[in-house]
C-alpha cells in the first residue's frame, strides 16, 4: 500500500484527509463527549445534508453548502437552547430530519440525472479532491487554533459554565463558538466517513482516550493519535478488501472502543470515570 | 468607590428592590426587598422550592428578573464581575470531569473577557497554593476531582470562589452532604472570612445557621423574615406551613430542639 501511495494522488489525498479528520475529531470529540453534546452534533451533521442537496441544485460546491447549513443549524440549536422554553432535544430531532428531507428535495429539483450522493452519506476517503483538502486544512487550522488559544477558558467553561460566567468569561460567546466549531468538524468528517457515520468518529477516539487518561489535554492528544490509527486501519482494510472506506473506519473505531472498554473493565484499573462511557469506580 | 465605602460606616453590599422572578408561568420570587450591609453574614433559609438558589442567581446576574432591581456594591450585577465569589450547589456539578483539584481552583484566577493564549502567572499559582493551604487541601492538589469526598469537593469550590478575591461571597448549601468534621471546618473558615468580606449563605441547616450568622432571612417565595438570627416557632411555621412538613425535610431533631428552647424561655 505504501508503494501505491507514492504512486497515486488519490491515496495521498486520502492519507492527508485521514490525518486532518483525526485531528479535528480528536480535539472536538473530547469536548463533545465531556459536554454531552453528542446528539446535538448528530443533529448538526444530518442538517448539513440539506446543504449538500442545495449545493447540487444551485451548482455551488456541495461541501460548501454543507458548511453553510451546518453552521446555520448550530446557531439555531444554540439560540433555542439558550432561550430555553422549547425542549432542545425536540428541536434537534426536527432539524435532523428536516435537513435530510431538504437534501432529498433539492436533489429531486435538480435538472438532469441525479448525482451519486452516497459518498456524502457514507463517506469516501478515496475520492477526496485537492479542493476538499484545502477546505479541510483551513477548517482544521481554525478548530485547533480556537481550542488552543482559549484552552483555559474552554476548560473553565466545560467544567462549570455558571461559575465561568460569574467571573466574567463570555460563556454565550463560547457556546456559539463551540457549536460553530462542531459544524466545521462535521464538514471535515463528511468526506471521510459521511454524514450518517460521523458520530462514531466523533465519539469513539475521545471515549477510548478517556479510558487511558484523566487529563484533558492528554485526552485530546491521545484521541488524535487513536483517530489516526482508526482512519489508517480502516483505509488499509478498505483498500485491501475493496469495501467502502467510511464503513470500515467506523467498524474499526467501534470495535476498538468496545475492546478497550471490556479489557479495561476486566483488569479493573480505571484511571477515570467519565460519565460518557459509563465506567464507575 | 473605596473612599466612599470607608466614609459610610456600613455601606451596602447588596440592595434588592421589589424583585420578582418568574419561571414560565410560575412565580418563584415575589416582591423581594432586601438590603445586606457590607461586612454582614446573612443566612438564608427556607423550604425546597422557596427560591433560595434563585435569589442567589439573581444577585449574580445569572437570571433576568421579571421586575425589580438588584444592585451589588451600587452597580448592576452584570457590571460587577470579579467582585462576587460564588460557591454553587455541588449536587448539580459534573464530578467526573477530567480535571484536578488545583486546576479547578486555578479557574478562579481567569481574568475577565477573553485574552487569547492566556496562561496562569506564577502569582496566580502562588495564590492558589496559599488558598489550598488555607482550606486544608494542599496535599490533595493533584488529585482528580472524582477522587474527592463531599467535604473536600465543597472546600475546593470555596477555594475557587476565594481565588477571585471577592468582596462578597455567595454560598449555596455549602454543608449539604458533607461530613461533620468538614462542616465544622467550613463554618469556622466562613467566620474567619467574614472579617474581610460580606457573606450570604443559603442553607437547610437551621440550627447551624442561627448560631453562625449575623443576620437571617427566611424565604418562601416571599421574604418571610429578615433580621436577627433568632428562630422562633412563628417564623418556622410561616416558612414551612407545619412541623410535619419539617420532618419530611429530613431535619427533625434540630428543628424540634429549637422549638423546645423557644418554648421554655
Amino acid at each position: 500500500m505504501i508503494k501505491a501511495m507514492l504512486e497515486y494522488q488519490f491515496l495521498q489525498n486520502a492519507f492527508w484527509a485521514g490525518i486532518l479528520a483525526s485531528i479535528v475529531c480528536g480535539v472536538i470529540g473530547v469536548i463533545i463527549v465531556e459536554k454531552k453534546l453528542v446528539m446535538m452534533s448528530g443533529g448538526i451533521a444530518h442538517t448539513s445534508y440539506g446543504g449538500v442537496g442545495f449545493g447540487y441544485w444551485t451548482g455551488i460546491e456541495p461541501v460548501l453548502g454543507a458548511l453553510v447549513f451546518s453552521v446555520a443549524a448550530a446557531l439555531g440549536i444554540g439560540y433555542i437552547k439558550r432561550k430555553g422554553g422549547t425542549r432542545s432535544d425536540v428541536v434537534i430531532s426536527l432539524l435532523w430530519s428536516l435537513g435530510m428531507a431538504l437534501g432529498i428535495l433539492f436533489i429531486a429539483l435538480m435538472p438532469g440525472y441525479p448525482p451519486d450522493i452516497s459518498s456524502y452519506l457514507f463517506g469516501s476517503i478515496l475520492s477526496v479532491t485537492q479542493t476538499d483538502l484545502y477546505m479541510m486544512t483551513g477548517e482544521t487550522l481554525i478548530v485547533v487554533l480556537a481550542v488552543a488559544a482559549f484552552y483555559n477558558h474552554w476548560k473553565a467553561y466545560l467544567f462549570d459554565e455558571e461559575f465561568a460566567s460569574v467571573i466574567g468569561i463570555r460563556t454565550a460567546f463560547l457556546e456559539y463558538f463551540l457549536l460553530i466549531l462542531i459544524a466545521m468538524t462535521v464538514v471535515v468528517l463528511i468526506r471521510v466517513v459521511g454524514i450518517i457515520l460521523v458520530l462514531a468518529l466523533l465519539t469513539s477516539p475521545a471515549a477510548t482516550a478517556a479510558i487511558f487518561t484523566a487529563n484533558l489535554k492528554k485526552r485530546m492528544i491521545y484521541s488524535v493519535l487513536i483517530g489516526n490509527v482508526f482512519c489508517f486501519a480502516g483505509l488499509w482494510i478498505s483498500y485491501r478488501m475493496n469495501i467502502a472506506s467510511g464503513a470500515s473506519i467506523v467498524v474499526i473505531s467501534v470495535l476498538s472502543y468496545l475492546t478497550a472498554y471490556l479489557v479495561h473493565g476486566r483488569t479493573g484499573k480505571i484511571k477515570t470515570s467519565s460519565g460518557s462511557h459509563g465506567i464507575r469506580l | 468607590m473605596s473612599r466612599e465605602s470607608i466614609g459610610k460606616a456600613r455601606a451596602q453590599a447588596v440592595r434588592i428592590r421589589d424583585l420578582s422572578v418568574v419561571f414560565g408561568q410560575r412565580p418563584v420570587l415575589e416582591d423581594i426587598g432586601l438590603e445586606v450591609a457590607e461586612g454582614d453574614y446573612l443566612g438564608i433559609i427556607g423550604p425546597n422550592g422557596g427560591g433560595k438558589s434563585t435569589l442567589l442567581k439573581a444577585i449574580l446576574g445569572l437570571i433576568e428578573p421579571a421586575s425589580g432591581t438588584v444592585a451589588v456594591f451600587g452597580e448592576a450585577p452584570k457590571k460587577n464581575k470579579g467582585v462576587i465569589g460564588y460557591v454553587p450547589q455541588f449536587a448539580y456539578m459534573d464530578r467526573h470531569f477530567p480535571i484536578t483539584l488545583r486546576e479547578v481552583v486555578l479557574t478562579g484566577r481567569l481574568k475577565q473577557g477573553m485574552a487569547p493564549f492566556f496562561r496562569f502567572s506564577r502569582e496566580d499559582k502562588e495564590i492558589v497554593g496559599n488558598l489550598l493551604e488555607k482550606v486544608g487541601l494542599a496535599e490533595l492538589a493533584d488529585r482528580q476531582i472524582y477522587q474527592l469526598s463531599g467535604g473536600e469537593f465543597q472546600k475546593m469550590l470555596i477555594a475557587r470562589a476565594l481565588a477571585v478575591h471577592p468582596r462578597l461571597l455567595l454560598l449555596d448549601e455549602p454543608t449539604a452532604s458533607v461530613d461533620a468534621a468538614s462542616r465544622d471546618q467550613i463554618f469556622s473558615l466562613l467566620a474567619e472570612l467574614n472579617q474581610s468580606m460580606t457573606i450570604i449563605l443559603v442553607t437547610h441547616d437551621l440550627l447551624a445557621v442561627s448560631s453562625e450568622v449575623r443576620s437571617l432571612a427566611c424565604l418562601n417565595g416571599r421574604l418571610v423574615y429578615h433580621g436577627e438570627p433568632e428562630l422562633n416557632e412563628r417564623i418556622v411555621n410561616s416558612l414551612y406551613g407545619c412541623p410535619v412538613d419539617l420532618v419530611a425535610h429530613g431535619v427533625p431533631h434540630r428543628v424540634l430542639k429549637t422549638h423546645g428552647e423557644g418554648g421554655s424561655q
